[in-house]
């Protein structure tokens, strides 16, 4: 099996979409030629044409406008923003057409052939505007799916599940792995399921849930707390929207115990909809709190970044925390 | 690489231009007592299609006025009337193959009524009862129809505009001849999507038609409170596309232009801008009175220029049209509009399933759970939700069906 990057791992999903149907077209600022400032879209205008991938004018609103329209006449669109930072622009298109077409019109036109990819998250120096997690923007508005790959693998098999799904997804990299994270990728087609999560871990005594490049940091934390002879279930949500809470509840009915981490800042995340969820679901059956551990409520800082971010240390000591409660 | 299309002439003063510099004319060809102005080359309109236009003119506007009256009577939550604008809307729609998509803003049920759109569908919408194709989900006046290619209306503004030009790139990437047509006001022509549309069209050589309804008011804000520039034509120069002015309450006019503009779009991959020079003589909506924000004298001179009337007195002039025609397809007209209303109060409203479905394609857990909750709820306090308790009092108590 060849080993990718996450990047490789992106660029190979989007060729063999467009290879298999070409009704995939994939746009976006610079992802023509140049292949995307990350070079997620290498190649892919040489091979298909500039009529399939191509730039776009610097215009986020535009660019997700665009892919609406192209998707509710059959095509499947796969449109790419250059950072989660700057999706906002397109936020009424996202909010009010991608995720309402279906509904509004009862189903006699709907945009589920669009999948919207944009780098995410922290850790690269970036600052308050190459840094945010925004997906709980998102997963506040029903009828977009939002899907956070965690490695190489996972992001070739979700990425063409979610162009493929009849609903669009918002699909959001981690950045800071694109080049950071490598492993075994298939080269065949395959796809990986929306809606579900996966036990990467198991254990007995805490479940460790996260997505994304978050799932680094639970696996360090729980190598720390393993050490103590704390057993750790770790959990990557990988969809935010639908989320599986019946996986989580399994794993919280058997742990008993639950720290949720995501770089987003705390108030309004969506580690407080899983939180208050498997309270819910899981009430008698806790030994301790949910914990959240996750950016603070600021804008995403530069200097100080480590000192901001969720890290491993912060994991670890919430979940001695609730060991110890 | 050039920074533009052009290679720029030299000066050596510093002179600033603001494009004062071009005449945008107004195309017209048809005078307000129906006859051609001289040296005007009318299209070739045969009498079918004539007649066609002139019925779906006649019933937008017998539509319009009865159920603006039902509104006032309360039958009806809201209405948004076309008056003064049916020439735009419908001889731009008659201009086009019937498989051209229609992306309009939310004053365009002329373009459906000539599409074949039927008075029961119409009503069955604007009382959002168990057969409208949206199941009651939007405001009256959001119509949409896949199988007469009309996107579903959205409230937001200009949210269309962007969507018409990947629609349409769709359609060149198809390669059936189709193009898209997307209509909306000129204070729509304001919001940042208008211009993101007519860029990335131009960039990417989309086949689409822009038709600005410029009626002179954004609800109460006039045209020169909306922009400086002489109307919304000129901006087709910034994205460098075709652009033409037209009387909008021609309708010959209109019918031409977009004869064109199609030509333009779907044989040469050009997007084209009209701008329809018209006048909103109704109110913006069941909400809103004008008599705040303009005079009875303005209407007034806009009212001696109704499109509908230009359009009769053309047809009489080439004797495809009586009064007698007149007088009995009005009658039948008000007749239907009001026999469809009274069927579409009395149905059933749509089953409370429809509050989760669409969504996603399938319904998911989360939403069947919340739906069962819901239901159990209701069981609970019938009288307090009538149509639900209804809905449920029909069916069997299951849940959702979900994947």
């Amino acid at each position: 099996m060849p080993k990718m990057n996450m990047l490789q791992a992106i660029n190979d999903a989007l060729d063999i979409a467009m290879a298999a149907n070409d009704k995939v077209i994939c746009f976006g600022e610079d992802v023509g030629i140049f292949g995307g400032v990350f070079r997620a879209t290498s190649h892919l205008q040489e091979k298909y044409g500039r009529d399939r991938c191509f730039n776009t004018p610097l215009v986020e609103q535009g660019i997700v406008g665009f892919a609406n329209g192209l998707a509710a006449q059959g095509s499947t669109p796969v449109a790419e923003i250059q950072f989660a930072d700057y999706i906002f622009p397109a936020f009424d298109q996202i909010v009010n057409e991608t995720a309402k077409f279906r509904y509004r019109s009862g189903d006699l036109f709907n945009v589920g052939g669009l999948t919207i990819r944009a780098p995410y998250g922290g850790g690269i120096s970036g600052g308050l505007y190459h840094s945010q997690s925004p997906e709980a923007y998102f997963a506040h508005t029903p009828g977009l799916k939002v899907v956070v790959p965690r490695n190489p693998h996972q992001a070739k098999g979700l990425l063409l599940g979610a162009i493929r799904d009849a609903n669009p997804v918002l699909f959001f990299e981690p950045k800071r792995l694109y080049r950071a994270s490598t492993g075994e990728v298939p080269e065949e087609d395959y796809e990986l399921p929306l809606g579900q999560a996966e036990v990467t871990k198991e254990g007995d005594d805490i479940t460790l849930l996260a997505w994304g490049a978050q799932m680094e940091i639970v696996e360090k934390a729980s190598e720390l707390a393993e050490k103590e002879g704390i057993s750790c279930e770790i959990i990557d949500l990988r969809t935010i929207v639908p989320w599986d809470v019946e996986t989580v509840v399994e794993s919280v009915l058997k742990t008993g115990r639950l720290v949720v981490t995501h770089e987003a800042p705390l108030t309004g995340g969506f580690a407080g909809e899983i939180a208050a969820t498997i309270q819910q679901r899981c009430f008698l059956y806790l030994e301790s709190p949910i914990a959240r551990v996750t950016g603070l409520d600021t804008p995403f800082p530069l200097t100080l970044e480590k000192e901001y971010m969720p890290d491993h240390l912060k994991v670890f000591e919430a979940i001695k925390y609730s060991i110890n409660y | 690489m050039s920074t533009t299309t052009k290679a720029a002439p030299i000066v050596h003063t510093p002179d600033f231009m603001n494009g004062d510099e071009f005449r945008i004319p107004v195309f017209k060809l048809l005078k307000q007592d129906g006859s051609p102005y001289k040296n005007a080359k009318l299209p070739d309109l045969d009498k079918d299609k004539a007649l066609r236009i002139y019925r779906a003119m006649l019933f937008t506007r017998v539509l319009d006025e009865r159920m603006l009256a039902a509104q006032r009577q309360g039958r009806l939550s809201f209405y948004m009337q076309c008056i003064g604008e049916e020439a735009s809307v419908i001889g731009s729609t008659a201009a086009l193959d019937d498989e051209d998509m229609i992306m309009a803003q939310y004053r365009e049920q002329g373009a459906l009524a000539y599409r074949g759109f039927d008075v029961d569908e119409f009503m069955n919408q604007l009382f959002g009862n168990e057969h409208d194709y949206g199941k009651g989900r939007q405001m009256p006046v959001h119509y949409g129809s896949s199988k007469l290619h009309y996107m579903t209306i959205s409230s937001p503004l200009a949210t269309q505009i962007p969507q018409a030009t990947g629609y349409a790139y769709g359609q060149k990437m198809a390669g059936q001849g189709h193009c898209t047509i997307t209509i909306f006001g000129e204070g729509a022509a304001s919001e940042g999507d208008f211009h993101a549309a007519l860029n990335m069209a131009s960039v990417h050589r989309v086949p689409v038609i822009f038709l600005c309804r410029n009626n002179g008011y954004a609800i109460s804000t006039p045209a020169h409170e909306q922009f400086s520039a002489d109307g919304i034509a000129p901006r087709a120069f910034g994205y460098r596309m075709k652009v033409i002015r037209v009387d909008g309450n021609d309708i010959l006019a209109v019918y031409q232009a977009t004869v064109e503009a199609r030509k333009l779009a779907v044989e040469h991959n050009q997007p084209v801008l009209i701008e329809a020079m018209t006048y909103r003589l109704a109110a913006h909506s069941s909400s809103d009175d004008p008599s705040g924000y303009r005079s009875k004298k303005e209407e007034e001179a806009w009212r001696d220029k109704d499109p509908v009337l230009r359009m009769k007195l053309w047809l009489q002039e080439k004797g495809w049209w009586s009064d007698d025609d007149e007088k009995r397809e009005q009658e039948s007209l008000r007749r239907d509009v009001l026999e469809a209303m009274k069927r579409a109060e009395k149905r059933e409203p749509p089953e409370l399933d429809t509050l989760v479905s669409d969504v996603f394609d399938e319904v998911t857990p989360i939403l069947a759970g919340q739906l069962d909750d819901l239901k159990a709820h209701i069981r609970k306090y019938p009288e307090a939700y009538p149509k639900g308790a209804k809905s449920l009092n029909g069916k069997d108590a299951g849940g959702a069906k979900h994947a």
